[in-house]
């Protein structure tokens, strides 16, 4: 490597930023005025290639504090470039003309916070709906009376959806919030002039819960369990994710048990969402027989998991500082083989869809997303994989011990449906690959460890099964949250999920959908 | 033969022997706590450490609000003396709304399934329904996408403002007779997200619900029996057996 970080960006912007590089945690501060914001991010996008991870919004006693979380490949670390302004002052420059990734993320600080972004295309109608919500409401502020709000008013009589097509004949075909059997609710603007759909608008935060909001001022323990319960079918990667951060906070250490404990949960409760992803792709493609396989893998890994841990979803094992309850050896050992047993099934099938060619017609070069536009848009998890965008916080910012372990990240070049479906079955095998591996080398000791709770802030990353999920959380001095700020994988993979949608026929939607494996409970936190 | 007709027959019969018989296989439940006779010191104990309130001690005796039932098990790890806990699945009850269902309906099912801001779990175990090892179709349930076609009316998570809506639109749809079945403890008290201002303290504050099934999620079988009972077919259980009498004696 040429320059270090800190020496780059003395040199390039000198006068403009100051930069101060923490070698423990390998992080880089730049603080930067507000003038140059847009371009130094920029630079670190697009010239240094750094990823976009995440925008904390912080309302300090007497200023804005706003702050733009990047990280880089393997061994290049964290960058946290800091802007502040007075609180009277609610205006910053949007750096989306740059990272086009930080797109929704200022669209959300808008929303949440009443913060104008010069420069963004589009604001407002976000999480708050426009037809739900009046003007000039901004939840995560610190004066915001929840008694004030009004819960429903009737939107205005000329209220309507945006439209972009304005060609003659075109229409819009609204989809949702309630649309076909068992889904999430989430509300779809297809605008068509026929066969395909030319544009596509999503319209989520249906199940807004503001998680956000409600973990302010209470114990750290408490908020794990709404970290663990806003998405719960990846339950375990969130609130270990909320676990890491409360830990790095504190400068705590959790026993090796633990850590060895955690990787091998994480794994299972990954190949568990990869066989429902599965699933879900072979029931959108009508492949009956090939969804029932699948489905019964499903629950054979949900009872794996109850029968090992007590809950279908892993819930109420992690605790800040280890674990609540030690597994025994042998339980571990016994949850691997049922699992070997299932993988040995799936590549089964895998091997049985790959020569399926009416099943293959349906999802080759369908939603196809090209890699630079997948860089772009930051995509994160298997979807951003199957565009050759191979980023994977556990091979390139480890956390939990995931260094020691002998894994790959599969990766695929074409982008399409077929692709993402691979991803999902390779990472299946890689999961049991390191689940082996823990079991192999599983320390002994306890698996919790108390510590002192201490003002501070830190950011808790994990590899969720749908992609990276960063969990910003700050702490007073009792250990109780202050701000807690949640960027997860599907609302980046939501932002850009209309590149896959766009220019495709109708009824390539629904495949297009499972292959992207969005959660909407997740985005919608 | 086409090979996945073959395959299709060589896996065999998966599906639970539930409702006929008592499914037996380990992993299909998490549980639920139980109310019991405990001492002071240790209920007291349960009292303070259960984040959502489910303990309460009447007459000595701990009583468990499985309303409030969050699956965190910090009742039962990490305690001296833990919370009595079961390993049921028929958790179907009858809600205080509307006591004494009569059946309303004589043949197959319609389900229209709706998601009021739930976290994902719950609709995860829905859908297991469809799958071989449940398999509701066997018992003449179906899903709809349309409320036009649905007899019973399934509502999982808290009921979202931004749902509320659309929630009673489709509920307005329904034609009588018609049964609503809330799962979750979100659709019944809210459960961690009750103190949100965006969302309802559960569903049970904007439908008129009929038959309540608690769990963080309720596992497929307790959202099947809470089905059966919707349909008349399964009795409804008391899972908070004594509670109503001690209200009742002015507790």
């Amino acid at each position: 490597m040429e320059l270090g970080l800190k020496e780059q960006v003395k040199e390039r912007w000198a006068g403009h930023a100051k930069c101060r590089y923490d070698d423990r945690s390998d992080l880089c501060e730049i603080t930067c005025a507000r003038a140059s914001l847009a371009e130094l991010c920029g630079w670190l996008f697009i010239d240094k290639d750094f990823n976009f991870a995440n925008l904390i919004v912080e309302e300090m006693p007497a200023a804005w504090r706003l702050r733009y979380i990047f990280y880089g490949g393997a061994g290049s670390g964290w960058v946290h470039v800091l802007a502040s302004a007075l609180c009277s002052e609610e205006t910053f420059p949007s750096i989306v003309k740059f990272v086009h990734a930080a797109d929704w993320h200022e669209r959300e600080a808008e929303d949440m916070f009443g913060l104008t972004f010069e420069g963004h295309p589009r604001l407002g109608d976000f999480i708050l709906h426009d037809d739900a919500w009046q003007e000039n409401v901004d939840p995560m502020r610190h004066h915001f009376d929840p008694q004030m709000a009004i819960r429903y008013r009737k939107p205005a009589a000329d209220w309507r959806p945006r439209r972009i097509v304005q060609e003659s004949g075109a229409f819009v075909m609204p989809v949702g919030p309630k649309y076909s059997g068992v889904t999430e609710s989430v509300h779809f603007l297809l605008e068509t002039v026929g066969e395909d759909v030319i544009r596509f608008m999503p319209r989520l935060f249906y199940k807004w819960r503001a998680i956000e909001k409600i973990a302010e001022g209470k114990p750290a323990d408490e908020v794990l369990l709404l970290a663990e319960r806003f998405a719960a079918t990846t339950a375990f990667a969130h609130g270990l994710a909320f676990c890491q951060a409360v830990e790095t906070a504190c400068a705590a250490d959790i026993p090796p048990r633990a850590a060895g404990l955690r990787v091998f949960l994480a794994e299972l409760e990954r190949l568990r969402q990869h066989a429902g992803a599965i699933q879900e792709i072979c029931e959108s493609t009508a492949l009956a027989v090939a969804a029932s396989e699948a489905g019964i893998f499903e629950e054979d890994l949900l009872r794996i998991s109850g029968e090992l841990t007590g809950h279908r979803y892993l819930f109420g094992m992690l605790a800040p500082g280890g674990l609540l309850l030690d597994l025994p050896d042998n339980d571990c050992r016994q949850a691997l083989n049922k699992s070997q047993a299932v993988l040995k099934q799936l590549d089964n099938l895998e091997t049985e869809l790959r020569v399926s060619s009416s099943f293959l017609d349906r999802l080759e070069e369908v939603g196809y997303v090209q890699q630079q536009v997948a860089a772009a848009y930051g995509l994160l998890g298997p979807v951003a994989r199957a565009s050759a965008v191979a980023h994977d916080l556990r091979r390139e910012q480890p956390y939990s011990g995931y260094s020691q372990f002998r894994f790959e990240v599969p990766s695929e070049q074409e982008g399409d449906g077929y692709a993402r479906l691979r991803v999902l079955f390779s990472e299946c095998r890689q999961s049991v690959h390191i689940m082996e591996q823990t079991v192999a080398a599983m320390p002994g000791g306890g698996v919790l460890e108390s510590f002192k709770p201490r003002e501070g802030a830190a950011l808790g990353w994990v590899e969720a099964p749908r992609g990276a999920a960063f969990h910003w959380v700050r702490l007073d001095e009792r250990g109780f949250v202050t701000r807690y700020h949640v960027a997860p994988p599907s609302f980046a993979n939501w932002h850009g999920f209309h590149v896959a949608v766009e220019n495709f026929a109708f009824q390539d939607f629904p495949i297009m959908l499972a292959t992207f494996d969005l959660s909407v409970a997740e985005n919608d936190r | 033969m086409s090979p996945w007709v073959i395959k299709g027959i060589r896996t065999g019969i998966k599906t639970s022997a539930y409702p006929r018989n008592a499914e037996t296989a380990a992993g299909v439940t998490p549980g639920l706590p139980v109310s019991s006779q405990m001492d002071t010191g240790a209920a007291r104990a349960l009292v303070d450490i259960c984040p959502t309130q489910v303990f309460t001690i009447i007459n000595g005796r701990v009583n468990v609000d499985v309303d409030r039932c969050i699956h965190c098990y910090r009742c039962v790890r990490g305690v001296e003396q833990p919370a009595r806990w079961d390993s049921t699945y028929e958790w179907g009850v009858e809600s205080n709304q509307k006591k004494n269902l009569l059946p309303a309906f004589r043949k197959s099912i319609n389900i229209c399934v709706v998601d009021a801001g739930d976290c994902g779990s719950c609709l995860n175990e829905v859908r297991q329904l469809s799958s071989p090892y449940y398999n509701i179709h066997r018992l003449g349930f179906f899903i709809t996408p349309t409320p036009r076609h649905a007899d019973v009316l399934l509502v999982v998570g808290p009921g979202t403002d931004h749902m509320s809506l659309a929630l009673q639109k489709i509920y307005n749809a329904i034609p009588t007779p018609k049964r609503v079945v809330a799962a979750g403890v979100c659709a019944l008290s809210g459960g961690v997200f009750a103190e949100s201002f965006t969302c309802s303290e559960g569903v049970t504050d904007i439908l008129p619900v009929d038959v309540e099934v608690p769990g963080n999620p309720p596992p497929p079988l307790a959202i099947l029996h809470g089905l059966l009972v919707a349909a008349g077919r399964k009795p409804p259980v008391d899972l908070q057996p004594g509670s109503s009498q001690a209200n009742a004696t002015g507790e």
